[in-house]
């Protein structure tokens, strides 16, 4: 039986002081930190395993609820001792290893704000973020170091530079070792008493324009995280949960620390790239009952067939759901045929701090379909000029949501115009369009700006194509999202070339590692084209939307402003 | 080329391109893909550097993860395409 029970029955009369009550009932603090681990301990769940780790050579770690109370207060006190104040910001930038899920609580019962980022960002990429948040400190790896060493000398404020596995080897200037297990041990640390507006986490996400916009979160996004956690995946004391999202995307913190731990579910945590029968051993070894994966990732391990799937054993699988990216129909249905039940597509973004519209539980499944909004979130589809809502079924529009619900961003760091320019007519605007049938069910459309979905991830054009400016051969480009039956988008690069240089395979090469090594593998262009000269419009402004209208075989559209050649 | 210099040439390309750090240690057998030093969206790049250097074309289909798992996997990948080592 799911806790979600009928749709109907759950939006009729939800508020979200339910959730309030079963996340905050008895508390000593409403830090996220602590309600993920010191809470869980208090309700006498101190030895359940809260993580079983492993890591791609087969090593394996298991830490209790316990364990992860303990450690994260070694990293609160660390913090302090070493000068981190509160609200300063503390960057994680390391691969799935467990430090990675424990200094993100410590980091918050300190009452810093945790800045996780992507592992596999590049240089530029990590230097744009810490620079944005003025980052003060960064947990990181030998692995990392030293990307985050040549950028240090431009960063005045990042003066903690934290290797968590250094053992022994030299260190720079600001730079520190901390190995977790080898601390002293921390039985009681009080967090930091926080609200539930106080800031705890900061995600970088992209958009069409400008650099990276940071999106705050607050310590009460856990009231909507529970819960949605609780409900959507359907988690149950006896669980063994699976999200295969990296804790550098929001999806891995939202849905890979919090959700999980402040429902004291068993997690388990894969450190490894992909691979099919990795993964399936994975699921069967650890008797995985709950999984939260991603589309890109069903889609890979449909190119292996059922066939596959067959030759491991995996009866204890029960709930799957799927997020980043539209879960096509193919996609569901293969599930049902490969696991016996299908993949729930969930929609949210960055900016919502949690699932906002999704397929639910019990809820019938309408293969290809976004499913209704969670109860408690208003949405509906806006007309694109007047931001009214529209109410003939089938018509396409912007996905709106009324603002008020508590994982929502509350601002974007440095950047509050931005901020307020997500808000039309009292709805906050995603920026993706959909349609509603008339059973309430949404249908994802597409993205209503240029920025690139690939594999789940958004990656803006701009700082793409700012970095290929840099490149010495490289006059002008753009970047665009191309289809991709995998990826559902990849990153294509249109470029000309300075005088004195030639197209070639040798130079595609280059700009692509250079891209690559700057930014991150997700930015780099899989095809680079080249070109004379770019679309502009007669002001000069590259036409974007005309390369990418070219991609996806749409039609140009209004092309009036088209510089004449 | 002998098999060990197209081991050589790929691994070196591996180190200079994909690595940051000097504690990893690449080998024939050294996992690639799965062990996240060539993530899925750098197999392109590492494709594009295998066609460039064997003057082959690589079919998507047989571009997988396990294909470039390992330099050996990726020797048996281009024997496929009629690349035999000296």
């Amino acid at each position: 039986m799911s806790h979600f029970g009928t749709y109907e029955e759950r939006a009729k009369d939800f508020t979200w002081t339910q959730s309030e009550t079963e996340i905050y009932e008895g508390v000593r603090s409403r830090n996220i930190g602590y309600l993920c681990s010191d809470r869980i301990c208090e309700r006498g769940l101190g030895q359940k395993v809260a993580l079983y780790w492993e890591g791609f050579t087969g090593q394996k770690k298991v830490f209790t609820y316990d364990d992860i109370r303990v450690y994260s207060n070694v990293f609160a006190k660390y913090l302090e001792e070493i000068g981190v104040q509160v609200g300063e910001r503390v960057c994680i930038f390391m691969d799935r290893i467990p430090e990675l899920y424990i200094s993100f609580l410590g980091i918050l019962k300190r009452g810093a704000i945790a800045q996780p980022l992507f592992s596999a960002f590049g240089e530029e990429a990590l230097f744009t973020r810490l620079d944005d948040a003025k980052t003060r400190a960064i947990f990181t790896t030998r692995k990392h170091l030293n990307k985050v060493r040549r950028i240090k000398a431009q960063l005045p404020d990042l003066t903690k530079i934290i290797v968590v596995d250094n053992e022994g080897k030299p260190l720079e200037k600001n730079e520190l070792s901390f190995e977790m297990e080898h601390r002293p041990k921390v039985e009681n640390y009080d967090s930091h008493q926080v609200n539930t507006e106080t800031p705890s986490v900061l995600h970088y996400t992209s958009g069409t324009t400008g650099k990276p916009k940071g999106a705050l979160h607050v310590h009460g996004s856990i009231v909507a995280q529970y819960i949605t956690a609780k409900w959507v995946l359907d988690l149950h004391p006896d669980d063994i949960y699976w999200c295969n999202a990296d804790p550098g995307w929001v999806t891995g913190t939202s849905y890979g620390i919090i959700g999980p731990w402040s429902n004291g579910i068993t997690q388990a945590v894969l450190d490894a790239g992909f691979g099919v029968d990795k993964w399936y051993a994975f699921l069967q070894d650890y008797k995985i009952t709950v999984w939260y994966s991603a589309p890109t990732a069903i889609r890979l391990l449909m190119k292996d067939g059922v066939e596959k799937v067959n030759k491991y054993n995996m009866p204890c699988l029960r709930h799957l759901c799927s997020v980043g990216e539209p879960l096509n129909a193919e996609a569901v249905l293969w599930s049902e045929k490969a696991f016996r039940r299908p993949f729930l597509d969930t929609y949210w973004q960055t900016e919502t701090g949690c699932i906002v519209i999704t397929n639910f539980p019990g809820m019938k499944v309408k293969p290809g379909s976004m499913g209704k909004p969670f109860p408690g979130i208003t949405a509906a589809i806006v007309d694109p000029k007047t931001f009214e809502p529209i109410t003939k079924p089938g018509t396409v529009g912007l996905i709106a949501l009324k603002p008020g619900w508590p994982s929502m961003i509350r601002t974007y760091w440095n950047n509050q115009t931005t901020y307020e320019g997500k808000f039309k007519n009292g709805w906050y605007i995603c920026g993706d369009r959909s349609s509603i049938d008339a059973d309430g069910y949404f249908w994802f459309v597409g993205r209503d700006d240029d920025v690139i979905n690939t594999a789940g991830h958004l990656v803006g054009p701009f700082e793409i194509e700012s970095a290929l400016l840099e490149h010495p051969a490289v006059a002008e480009s753009a970047a665009v999202g191309k289809p991709d039956p995998i990826n559902m988008e990849v990153v294509k690069a249109f470029v000309a070339l300075k005088s004195g240089f030639e197209p070639s395979d040798d130079l595609e090469l280059e700009i692509m590692n250079f891209i690559r090594k700057k930014l991150s593998p997700l930015a780099m262009p899989q095809e680079i084209e080249f070109v004379k000269a770019l679309p502009k419009t007669r002001s000069g402004k590259i036409m974007r939307r005309l390369l990418r209208a070219q991609e996806w075989g749409e039609e140009i559209g209004d092309v009036s402003t088209l510089e004449n050649d | 080329m002998t098999e060990e210099e197209i081991k050589k040439l790929i691994v070196d390309y591996v180190i200079r391109e994909y690595l940051d750090d000097d504690t990893t240690e690449v080998k024939p057998d050294t996992k690639l893909i799965s062990s996240g030093i060539v993530d899925s969206f750098s197999m392109v790049s590492l494709k594009t550097f295998l066609e460039k250097k064997f003057a082959v074309k690589i079919p998507d289909d047989k571009a997988t993860p396990q294909a470039f798992d390992s330099v050996n996997n990726i020797i048996s990948l281009l024997r496929e395409f009629g690349i035999n080592p000296t």
